[in-house]
């Protein structure tokens, strides 16, 4: 069997997989992302580099996935439509394929008004349901949106997509996770889970529809480090589901971060049980440091060869 | 209908500078959202006067946006026009360009910011209805359009990022994917959702002429 990337090959072969993210530096200094891409070798299977997180200008994700691919790391090179128009994001999803990266993660991105450059005309051209179709038909079909033929090389990517259980209305979100599906999405990693209760309903619906058998299912943990964190997501961070449990076991714990670990390898915990669970996807930007250690600790160390 | 808003007076005015200035307005969209019509032009003219700015005539056109009825109207007022160095139009940015056509000598002055295409929701309420995209596709979402209403133009939303039928850009906002699903579940036509709706094709946004 012939896979796009090693994540695709592991996860068709049924192994628990781990990825993580790399938020690229708001500068031109390759080693930002080289210090943090040694911190993290060894802790997961293949690793997001993330395309102008919350709309604030950074390096360029492809330039961030390269250097992983320099350093002998997977990277999942992640892609918005929120600065690019269909011509922009089919070009460089040919130069990231001619470069090595065989994994794409495709967002519709956060608005730009919640980043530094709130004064930019948001693009939006396509949203992520049509980038994945657009991906897809160039690889398997050989043909840009427009229909006009690829002449050369077909870009040979594993294709992934997000998926938000705690979004409005809730009742739609599985039928949206179809519809990705429908367009291309091979993978998934879910927004971070605080309530495993109403992730666990999600699944449920997942399962019993058979999704679970279409799309590998990442799901997705986020370390809190400070009850202010914990504040920023409860009440804050749009799509984001915080109970009110987790809440006060911060607010009363006298080591806040030491709490927030252990909540986050109780939330694995119950994770990696689940039926359809097929990874986790870790997140910890700006606390980076965290992750070989809840990796090691959740059991999943060491990484698969 | 086509939504403005005044500029701020203090822009007007250094635009304006010395003035002579002559006033135009429009008796349609401008007059409705109370920024072109008659009341508003005079209270511009007298503002500007109390400024020491001379203000040679003015007028309110019917509609701005009429090239012929700007010839006829404008020409009954050809001496205030002559005597102005300025024209400041108090219309939409295509009343202001049709003014523009007609008065070749004079410096053209936008008073106003045009800002969507909208509903009257009160007499002091306007919404953003339309983005004027060259093919409608409100069939498809019962009525409501994303590509306008979606700050991220979403046509296979929601984005996640809603929170009690609210937009995560604004609290002020309904997110019209919200609304387009209960629309839908009301009229018992959700199977519409799961269709993906292709990307748009925006050539037809790019007619600059239509003739009948």
């Amino acid at each position: 069997m012939n896979y796009q990337s090693n994540l695709e090959k592991f996860l068709s072969e049924g192994k628990f997989v781990i990825t993580t993210e790399i938020g690229p530096p708001k500068g031109a200094d390759a080693s930002k992302i080289r210090d943090k891409a040694m911190l993290l070798k060894g802790s997961a299977d293949a690793f997001n580099i993330t395309d102008n997180q919350t709309a604030v200008v950074r390096l360029s994700s492809l330039a961030g996935s390269v250097i992983l691919l320099q350093m002998g790391m997977e990277p999942i090179m992640q892609m918005t439509c929120r600065d690019r128009n269909r011509i922009g994001l089919q070009s460089d999803v040919l130069g990231a394929a001619a470069l090595g990266v065989r994994n794409i993660l495709v967002l519709t991105g956060d608005h730009q008004s919640f980043g530094n450059h709130p004064a930019a005309k948001g693009v939006f051209d396509v949203d992520s349901i049509q980038l994945l179709q657009i991906i897809k038909n160039m690889r398997d079909a050989g043909i840009f949106q427009s229909g006009d033929p690829l002449l050369a090389e077909r870009p040979n990517v594993f294709l992934g997509a997000a998926a938000n259980p705690y979004a409005d209305p809730f009742e739609f979100q599985v039928e949206r996770l179809q519809k990705k599906i429908d367009a291309g999405a091979e993978f998934i990693q879910t927004q971070s889970v605080y309530n495993t209760k109403k992730f666990v309903r999600w699944m449920d619906d997942v399962h019993s529809q058979g999704l679970d058998k279409k799309v590998h299912i990442l799901a997705g943990v986020t370390p809190l480090k400070s009850v202010k964190m914990t504040e920023r997501m409860k009440f804050h961070v749009p799509g984001t589901d915080v109970p009110d449990t987790v809440y006060e076991r911060m607010k009363h714990a006298s080591d806040p971060s030491k709490e927030g670990f252990l909540i986050a390898l109780e939330i694995i915990d119950e994770l990696k049980g689940l039926a359809g669970i097929r990874g986790i996807h870790i997140t910890a930007l700006f606390w980076e440091e965290i992750i070989p250690k809840l990796v090691n600790e959740a059991g999943f160390i060491p990484r698969i060869k | 209908m086509i939504v403005t808003k005044q500029k701020n007076f203090q822009a007007i005015l250094s635009a304006v500078g010395s003035g002579p200035v002559f006033i135009a307005g429009c008796n349609e969209c401008a007059e409705l959202c109370g920024t072109g019509g008659e009341n508003q032009v005079l209270a511009m003219k007298k503002a500007l006067e109390e400024k020491n700015i001379q203000v040679t005539g003015w007028i309110v056109l019917e509609p701005a946006c009429h090239l012929q009825n700007d010839k006829r109207l404008l020409k009954s007022h050809e001496n205030e026009i002559d005597r102005a160095k300025k024209i400041l139009v108090l219309s939409c940015g295509n009343g202001a360009q049709t003014v523009a056509e007609l008065a070749t000598t004079k410096e053209i002055i936008s008073g106003t910011d045009t800002l969507f295409l909208g509903e009257i929701v009160r007499a002091n309420e306007f919404q953003r209805r339309c983005s004027l995209c060259g093919e409608c596709l409100l069939d498809s979402f019962g009525g409501f359009c994303p590509l306008t209403l979606c700050p991220k133009s979403m046509l296979n939303g929601p984005c996640g990022g809603s929170s009690q039928g609210k937009c995560e850009i604004s609290k002020e906002l309904e997110c019209v994917w919200d609304r387009i699903y209960q629309e839908l579940k009301k009229r018992g036509n959700l199977l519409g959702l799961t269709v993906i709706q292709k990307p748009k094709d925006w050539s037809n946004a790019c007619e600059m002429v239509r003739r009948i």
